[in-house]
């Protein structure tokens, strides 16, 4: 197998990455990003470019990769403007299908990280959302709006690509002590937002969880859209017990203009689609990839409880992860220089 | 996976037992571990699962419909005096859609069925309400805890198929706690006939029940449809009680006896997880169980000799 992976330089893409490394049939990894990759690497070639359709095509010629992971999605939008986040999201998932479908090309796997955010959190809403269904409400947030287009062209791409196994997967919120989401920083802070008089049901997924999902499509030919999120839902008001932390009701009418001053303080920072979250709550069917087998090693209780014991760990230890800075020199010597004995 | 660097059996053996503590490894044929690929990651084992409430995945608390039933018990037996008829047709197990008429401009026919059938029958029922109550805050999130699902046909079939619960539903809706006093014990469009649709496709059976006494408990007397839009909700009533009793005649029920009659289950002759059902067929059992309920209806009326003492 020779893979490609795209947000190299992200948490997932890293993860993915070193995950694919670890396997001795995987021939070649190559990794795109804007920034340096910020995990260490050991066999993954990485090329720092923006996803023009031309770089990406001219990668996939010469590399011949037959497998591609799409893991630059932004799902945060706390993280970008409205801008990037389209630069990103819909013209590199254009630009990147793009250049995987043209003619002769070497691409039989197409592997994509999308979110449960396509289905939204509206009053009307089914308990437990499946593949086939579509939200209920209009898509008021860019993310949204972004990644409803990423699925269109994922779509027609599939229809355009009989012979490209795609695989589409959903996920729902991360937690995990190594990811900053909305939801990981809020529960970060000393007091966490809650709506007054809602406690709706959430559902999370621990990070390993998403990265053992996102291999298992890349080792199994099981091309579709599936849902990956842990089993169960628990009410907003137990996650914030579980991580032990008290809860502050904001009014349940202008409840965003009455986050706001929570937002400058740099408090909290819930974009409007998590806001949504905490009025109505969200949960996906995962079944589906499970029929598929998949197997999680986390539900979602669990994976709250992983997550506030690692908070408990950090709090006592401070930050334990390794730092790790990219040095293009280094990383090519070790690489290429033939001076490094390395193993066959 | 191709063939990585050739493996000691005994080598595997050992992974084998240090990542599967459970497995007796003595009857494991050696030659076995040829095929074991150490794992790369050893991730620490998740802890058990501690839940701090018992929220159900519908947000439904047992825990908080303990105190409710709690709450309600004595208003059920001595004001509403609810006395039920053919309960044996409510099944021990198995899903079940039961069908009632409703009436009042809060209805009390919903918390008496749902107490009564989990009193007496130790069934948890799931009642299916507008998705109005949920975007309600605190009213909302209480009547999810006490059972409260928002009708949704997805949410009926995994209640009714999936779980095998017994489903409560009132297929007239707001047009039925709607209506004038006037209007009372005239059942109302049954909907589109989608609880016939849900019943088929989740092959259970419907279950029709007959509320006498709903009705007299908050009778609307007149509607001020311009307060309705104003406030964005389905009615707003000025009720008997309202005149009565003043602000208090909000909550305040009169004590009209209660009489519930459960009809014998009704059985579709179709085969369940049908894309489609044929719409005449769907809307002829609809029609035929809204007459049924409307015949008991009548059926109790006539025997009934005061709406206060039966």
């Amino acid at each position: 197998m020779r893979a490609l992976v795209t947000g190299l330089s992200t948490y997932w893409g890293g993860r993915v990455a070193q995950a694919l490394e670890q396997r001795s049939d995987v021939e070649v990894v190559v990794g795109v990003d804007t920034r340096d990759p910020r995990t260490p690497l050991e066999r993954t070639e990485f090329v720092r470019t923006d996803s023009s359709h031309s770089i990406l095509s001219r990668i996939v010629r010469a590399t011949q990769v037959d497998t591609i992971v799409h893991t630059h999605l932004v799902v945060d939008s706390t993280r970008a403007t409205s801008r990037t986040l389209h630069e990103i999201n819909v013209i590199g998932t254009m630009n990147l299908l793009a250049a995987a479908g043209a003619p002769a090309s070497p691409v039989r796997k197409v592997v994509l990280k999308s979110s449960g955010l396509v289905y939204g959190a509206n009053k009307s809403d089914p308990y437990f959302f499946r593949e086939d269904m579509s939200r209920t409400g209009p898509a008021n947030t860019p993310v949204e709006r972004s990644l409803l287009e990423v699925e269109g062209f994922v779509r027609d791409f599939a229809d355009d690509n009989p012979h490209v196994d795609v695989s589409l997967l959903r996920f729902a919120n991360v937690l995990g002590v190594d990811i900053d989401t909305p939801f990981t920083a809020a529960l970060r802070r000393p007091v966490v937002p809650e709506i007054l008089g809602f406690d709706p049901r959430l559902q999370f997924i621990h990070e390993d969880d998403v990265v053992d999902a996102l291999m298992y499509s890349i080792n199994n030919d099981i091309p579709g859209v599936y849902n990956v999120g842990a089993d169960g839902n628990l009410p907003w008001s137990e996650v914030c017990a579980i991580v032990g932390k008290r809860r502050v009701a904001l009014p349940f009418a202008f409840t965003n203009l009455a986050a706001e001053p929570a937002r400058l303080l740099r408090l909290w920072d819930l974009p409007p689609e998590a806001m949504q979250l905490l009025r109505f709550g969200r949960t996906i069917d995962n079944t589906r990839y499970k029929h598929a087998g998949f197997r999680y090693s986390y539900t979602t209780a669990t994976t709250i409880e992983a997550f506030a014991q690692a908070l408990r760990l950090a709090g006592t230890i401070g930050d334990s992860s390794p730092s790790y800075r990219y040095q293009r020199e280094v990383e090519d010597f070790f690489r290429h220089s033939p001076a490094v004995v390395r193993p066959d | 996976m191709a063939d990585g660097p050739e493996r000691a059996p005994e080598r595997a053996l050992e992974i084998a037992a240090a990542t599967h503590p459970d497995v007796d490894l003595t009857e494991i044929d050696p030659g076995i571990g040829r095929d074991l690929v150490p794992l790369t990651r050893l991730a620490p084992e998740p802890a058990p699962e501690s839940r701090r409430s018992d929220v159900d995945r519908w947000g439904r608390s047992e825990h908080f419909r303990a105190l409710t039933r709690r709450a309600f018990d004595p208003i059920y037996k001595h004001w509403f005096r609810v006395e039920w008829e053919g309960f044996e047709h409510l099944p021990e197990e198995g899903g079940a859609l039961l069908v009632a008429n409703h009436a009042g401009a809060i209805p009390p026919d919903a918390p008496s069925i749902m107490h009564g059938i989990e009193k007496d029958l130790g069934r948890p029922v799931y009642g299916l309400a507008e998705h109005l109550f949920r975007t309600l805050p605190v009213v909302g999130t209480l009547w999810s805890r006490s059972g409260g699902v928002t009708a949704h046909p997805d949410n009926a079939y995994r209640l009714l198929h999936d779980e095998e619960r017994l489903v409560l539903v009132f297929p007239e809706g707001t047009k039925g706690t709607g209506k004038l006093y006037t209007d009372r014990y005239r059942l109302r469009r049954f909907g589109r006939g989608g609880f016939v649709e849900i019943a088929m496709r989740a092959g259970v059976p419907v279950i029709p029940i007959a509320v006498m006494g709903a009705e007299e408990t908050m009778p609307i007397l007149f509607k001020s449809p311009r307060l309705a839009k104003l406030l964005n909700i389905p009615y707003f009533p000025i009720t008997a009680n309202m005149l009565a009793f003043g602000p208090a005649g909000l909550v305040a029920y009169l004590p009209a006896k209660f009489r519930i009659r459960v009809l014998p289950p009704v059985f579709f002759d179709v085969a369940p997880n049908q894309e489609r059902y044929s719409r005449s067929r769907v809307m002829e059992e609809s029609e035929r169980i809204r007459r049924m309920v409307q015949d008991a209806l009548y059926d109790m009326l006539r025997r009934r000799r005061s709406v206060w003492f039966g």
